[in-house]
Formats: C-alpha cells, structure tokens, sequence
C-alpha cells in the first residue's frame, strides 16, 4: 500500500492498485452513449420537420434517451465516483432513498396531464377557453424592447 | 469490485471503525450531494410538471440551434453537444487525478487538476456565450394584442410560441406600429450583410423591407420556459463555477505539498466527487432541456 492510513476508523484499504484501463474505457462508453443520444435527438428533430410527426416514434425515441441517460448516470457513479468499490451497506444508503425520485416522477408528470385536462375542458367549475387566450399576456411595449 | 476480501466474522456496528469503512468526510460529501441531487431532481420535476400541462412548448432544436462564430446557420443540437463532451473529458481527468493521488504521485495530480480546472473554465465559458447568444438574440413575435414585435429569450419573455403563417403574419404587420417596424428591420440587419438605416424609412418602406425578408414568426410562449431554463442552468453554472473554486484551492494545496504532509490525498477525492456530480446533473439537464 503506497498511501498512508487515513483513518483508524478505516478497515481495509480499498484497491487501487489497478491502472487506468477501467477510467478509459468508462469515458469511451460515456461518449458512444452521448453519441448515440445525438443521433436519436438529431431523428426526433427530422421527425419534427416533417408533415405528420408520428408521436408514438417520438414518444419511444424519448424513452430510449431516458433509457441512455440512466445507463450514463450508473457508469458515472459507479466508475468515476467509485460507489461501485464501496460498502454495499453504504451504497444503500446513497441509492434507497434516490429511489423516491421513481414516485416523484410518476406523482408529478401525472398531475401535470391532469392540469393540461383542466386546461382543455370545462374541469371542475371553470369554463374552457382555448388555449391562445389562456396564455400569460405579455405587453408589447415592455417586454419587446430592450433599453 | 474490491478484490480485498472482508475479514468473517468481521463486527461493523461494534464501534472503533467506520460500519462504511470510510472516512466522515467522505460520507458526508456522499450524503450532501444526495440532497443536493433531490434539490436539482425537484427543480427538473417541476419544469417537467409545467411542460406536461401545457399545450405547446418550445422546440429545443430551434431555441438552441445556433453555434459560435457560425453565423445563422442551423445547427440544433452542435454546441450542446460541445459542452457536454467538455464536461464528461473534464470527470475524465479529475478521476485521473483522484487516481494519481492514491499513488501519491503529486506531479501528475497538479497536471490533472490544471487540465480540469481548464475544462471547467471552458464549460463556463461556452455557457456564457449560450446565455448571451438567448438573452439578445431577437426574434419577431406575434404579441397578444395582434401585432408583432421583436423579443428575446429571458425569464419574463419567450419568443418560442406556435409558428404563424404567412398571411397571419401579413395581418399583423398593417396593425404594427411604427417603433416595432423600425426594432424589426433593425433585427433583420443583425449579423447580416444588409444593414438598413432603419430609423430614417418611411412606413411603407419599413413595411416592404420586412415583407421581403424571409421571417419566421412565432407567437408569445410561455414565460416558464426561460424561468426553468436560465433557473436551472444558471443553478447547475453556479455549481460548476464553485466546482472550479475548489479545484483551484485543491490545486494550490497540492501545489504546496499539504497532502504529501497530510499522507494521504483523500480531499482530491472529495473534490473529485463533487466534480463529477456537477457533470452527472449536466447529464440530466442536457436530457431534459435539449435533447426530449
């Protein structure tokens, strides 16, 4: 072991003997993912750009850039931040908790199609208006100028 | 992944060691950044939220199509691009450095550090020209009272809305008054090789240079869309500059040998993590904001 003990507290030492092979080849994942993301956003685009988007390919190329970000978040921190080499009792208590975040999404994307329902329809006591006069009005005079 | 096996029988909870077998420090660092992960995971839920509940939302590939020293070319998605490879190379030497650390080796982690801190000033910098780019670039707009006007992108204005056609857009432009036709011409010059003395034109000539020039126009979008995104970048920025703060007085302590007395290079570690959270957050503000 080249390092000195960093505190008694510690048991064992954790390896790093190993080169930087592993350091590498995590940033040539990171970068063919990013890559790959580029392409799909890039499809999305050219879908866009056409007479009729087709919205379940939009909806599905959305999912597999989700799909892409996470794989690139667990490579970050398990490879770069070294969780992966950690206690499994602490990453437990790093990734249990994150784990609400599965909930917030749902909870939180849910109540925003429930409002744009609202916003579309006579919900509740309001009385629909279409969607051109329910936005915020932006005075022409004050906001369009720049001093 | 440890390939250092734990003693059996080994007692965790029995106090006199780490039941995580590492330093406070470091664990600390762990849980901070895990609440700082639920701050930016709120803030891009909440934009999530507005963006689901609304009818129309700007087109990332057309609000950020743009690049340095390009001109008006459409580019979407290029300089974005550029900044996230900027930051994942930069992770890339900080962990070097981390890595040099465990070995002690105090010239290649200033080298590391040196090569992170340039990363993280050119990510800065690339921000920068972003913001400037979305905060003066004007564009015209269809404003709610049916005439058009020119508007940049900031946390009150978003000149993103629906595209309008061409006759909605000659309509309005008989309703617009004068002031607005001259900030229009004076925005088609911009960048441009025709530059018109606008000011000095008639109406009607002010009128026929804007009905001349090719415009896309927009209707007024919604003001959140810059709220959420000068909000959230700006936090992510702000993190990225304290990100570079550190670095440098991780550098200067390297510099001066104080790990080397210390024994051990633990607080490049430390940095190290919070360096790469900045970069991880990045990964989830260029899904949310550029890419979907």
């Amino acid at each position: 072991m080249s390092q000195h003990t960093i505190s008694p507290e510690i048991t064992f030492a954790p390896d790093h003997s190993g080169g930087t092979k592993a350091i590498w080849r995590t940033f040539i994942i990171l970068s063919v993912l990013t890559v790959i993301e580029l392409i799909i956003g890039l499809a999305i685009y050219n879908i866009h750009k056409g007479e009729h988007p087709n919205a379940t390919l939009v909806l599905g190329f959305k999912g597999m850039v989700c799909i892409l970000t996470l794989a690139k978040a667990y490579y970050i921190v398990s490879v770069f931040m070294h969780l992966g080499s950690e206690v499994r009792n602490f990453i437990m208590t790093i990734i249990v908790p994150l784990a609400l975040f599965i909930w917030f999404i749902i909870a939180f994307l849910w109540d925003g199609e429930s409002w744009k329902n609202l916003r579309n329809t006579n919900g509740g006591s309001r009385e629909y208006k279409p969607a051109t006069e329910q936005q915020h009005v932006v005075p022409a005079k004050t906001e369009g100028k720049k001093d | 992944m440890s390939t250092t096996a734990i003693p059996a029988g080994t007692k965790w909870w029995n106090g006199g060691r780490s039941p995580f077998n590492s330093s406070y420090g470091k664990v600390m660092m762990w849980y901070f950044l895990m609440s700082d992960a639920f701050t930016f995971g709120a803030f891009l839920i909440s934009y999530g939220t507005i963006r689901f509940s609304v009818n129309d939302w700007a087109d990332p590939n057309h609000v950020f199509n743009s690049f340095p020293f390009a001109g008006h070319a459409n580019l979407p998605l290029a300089f974005v691009s550029l900044m996230t490879f900027i930051l994942i190379f930069s992770s890339v030497t900080m962990v070097l450095a981390v890595h040099e650390g465990h070995k002690m080796n105090r010239k290649a982690v200033e080298k590391y550090m040196i090569m992170t801190i340039i990363g993280g000033l050119a990510f800065l910098g690339c921000q920068a020209w972003e913001w400037t780019h979305l905060l003066t670039g004007e564009h015209v707009t269809l404003m709610h009272d049916g005439t058009l006007a020119t508007l940049a992108t900031t946390v009150k204005s978003n000149p993103w809305g629906v595209a309008v056609p061409h006759d909605q857009v000659l309509a309005a432009l008989q309703k617009t008054p004068h002031d607005q036709l001259i900030n229009i011409v004076n925005s088609l010059g911009h960048g441009g090789a025709a530059h018109h003395d606008a000011a000095a034109m008639s109406h009607d000539q002010l009128i026929s240079t804007i009905q001349a020039a090719d415009l896309h126009v927009n209707t007024v979008g919604r003001p959140a869309f810059g709220s959420y995104f000068f909000g959230i970048t700006g936090f992510h920025g702000f993190h990225v500059f304290s990100g570079v703060i550190i670095n440098i007085v991780m550098y200067i302590k390297t510099r001066l040998g104080h790990f080397d007395q210390r024994g051990h290079y633990e607080m490049i570690e430390k940095a190290g993590l919070y360096w790469h959270f900045v970069d991880l957050v990045w990964v989830f503000v260029f899904l949310c904001f550029y890419l979907i």
